[in-house]
């Protein structure tokens, strides 16, 4: 999901790059060996540059997520049901702009400065969370998209609060705290609506049926198509892999589902009584990778929305900049 | 003599072990970063209390108002709606 090194195509990573840096044999050993003992890897530590790579681009990419994961909660900002759930949705949405901004701190630690990242977003270089390029068509889906987006966001950054990189597992730390009142309020929209009149039940039901296989789909990967899998978890940059933390999120969600009344909408869900889980359906890999290749039904809507964004913000960044300016002359003066 | 100036103040910041964030511990004189740190080392590490410093001129941290406490903090302090406590959960439910 977030965190899941996302790339064009099915043939992930086959396609190494030609030209491997060749590190220190002596200080790769001392990496290997301090993150196998868990200890923490800091900015000013030496670190292969694979690692500091795959960094960047994973912390990026959730950065990412969680900033483009603002726009489709925005879209029923100002079509919130009520005053206090406006006033929650605009808390959750100012939530997610801080855990951009902590990950893209994190990401600078790595020395990659902030304009690099965004410009790449911007570009269409950088992947964020296929999940974001779905549309919001109903106000059941912010109600959907806390219980279910926010959970498997829960899912998958509860491990990484020990992911070995410190920075990182700190900007975890604090995003972690501040997750469960983003799926609380969203399994309580829901709730509400799933025990209201038959058309709310059946919007519940409808933003079930359209969210639960992309939710699915936010873990990444199946674990035999994710070629990075082995060296991530071996550096800690993962703690789980992408099926272990989907098969984790199917076993919660699903009684959830049912406290509400509502079905999954899987025929082949059924619970597996010697793994103690639910088996479940097979998910549309070729969705998946046709929505990480920027063919979500909104993904040139999303991109379009951050760089307006930006280019409308510009005169407010100028405008600063001057100021500044102004009053240190001032204070020279 | 020239006037060469005094030590000037410096805040120091500890890291007492990996993973965690450096700390404010307090403050040295030095004439320079290195002297700070090797100031802030005997001052505070004496014992292996850090792994890390971080030292920082006085001069260049700005602080919030205590007088602007009220104001300055006022946009959070109506917002119970930010905590998971505002949202019942029903003990059916688990792992929420
Ligand atoms: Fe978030
Ligand atoms: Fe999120
Ligand atoms: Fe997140
Ligand atoms: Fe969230």
């Amino acid at each position: 999901m977030y965190t899941t090194e996302l790339k064009s195509g099915s043939d992930g990573g086959k396609k190494r790059s030609k030209v491997e840096i060749v590190e220190d044999p002596a200080k790769l050993a001392a990496f290997e060996a301090r993150v196998a003992a868990d200890e923490f890897i800091e900015a000013k530590d030496w670190m292969p540059e694979a690692y500091r790579k795959t960094l960047v681009r994973q912390i990026s990419q959730h950065a990412h997520s969680e900033i483009v994961g603002m726009l489709p909660e925005g879209n029923w900002l100002r079509r919130a049901p009520s005053l206090k759930r406006k006033a929650i949705l605009l808390a959750k949405i100012q939530d997610e702009a801080g855990h951009g901004l902590y990950l893209y701190s994190a990401a600078e630690t790595l020395g990659t400065p902030r304009d690099e990242m965004i410009e790449a977003l911007h570009s269409g270089k950088a992947k964020y969370s296929t999940i974001f390029n779905y549309p919001t068509l109903t106000w059941a889906d912010i109600g959907a998209i806390g219980w279910l987006v926010d959970g498997a966001a829960i899912m998958n950054q509860v491990p990484l609060q020990r992911t070995s990189y410190g920075p990182y597992a700190r900007a975890m730390v604090r995003v972690c705290k501040e997750e469960s009142f983003h799926q609380r309020q969203g399994y309580e929209i829901m709730t509400v609506m799933a025990n209201g009149t038959d058309a709310q039940k059946r919007m519940a039901q409808d933003a079930l049926n359209r969210w639960w296989w992309p939710s699915l789909m936010m873990f990444g990967p199946p674990d035999d198509s994710s070629p990075n899998t082995e060296r991530s978890m071996r550096w800690r940059i993962k703690r789980d892999t992408n099926d272990e933390l989907r098969q984790l999120f199917v076993d919660v969600t699903v009684p959830q589902a049912e406290y509400l009344n509502l079905s999954i909408p899987d025929a082949d869900l059924k619970f597996n009584k010697e793994k103690d889980g639910y088996d479940f359906g097979e998910i549309d890999w070729d969705e998946f990778y046709a929505v990480v290749r920027g063919e979500g039904p909104v993904a040139k809507e999303r991109i379009k929305a951050r760089t307006d964004a930006w280019e409308e913000g510009a005169w407010v960044r100028e405008a600063a900049m001057v100021h500044a300016q102004k009053q240190s002359k001032k204070d020279a003066a | 003599m020239a006037d060469i100036g005094d030590l000037s103040l410096w805040e120091v910041f500890i890291r007492t072990k990996g993973g965690l964030s450096h700390r404010h511990a307090g403050s040295v004189h030095a004439a320079d970063k290195r002297m700070a740190l090797e100031a802030a080392r005997d001052t505070y590490t004496r014992r292996m209390e850090g792994v890390s410093i971080w030292v920082v001129p006085s001069s260049q941290v700005s602080a919030s108002d205590p007088d602007e406490y009220d104001s300055f903090f006022e946009p959070a302090k109506d917002k119970i709606y930010r905590h998971p406590t505002f949202y019942p959960v029903p003990d059916e439910i688990k792992n929420m």
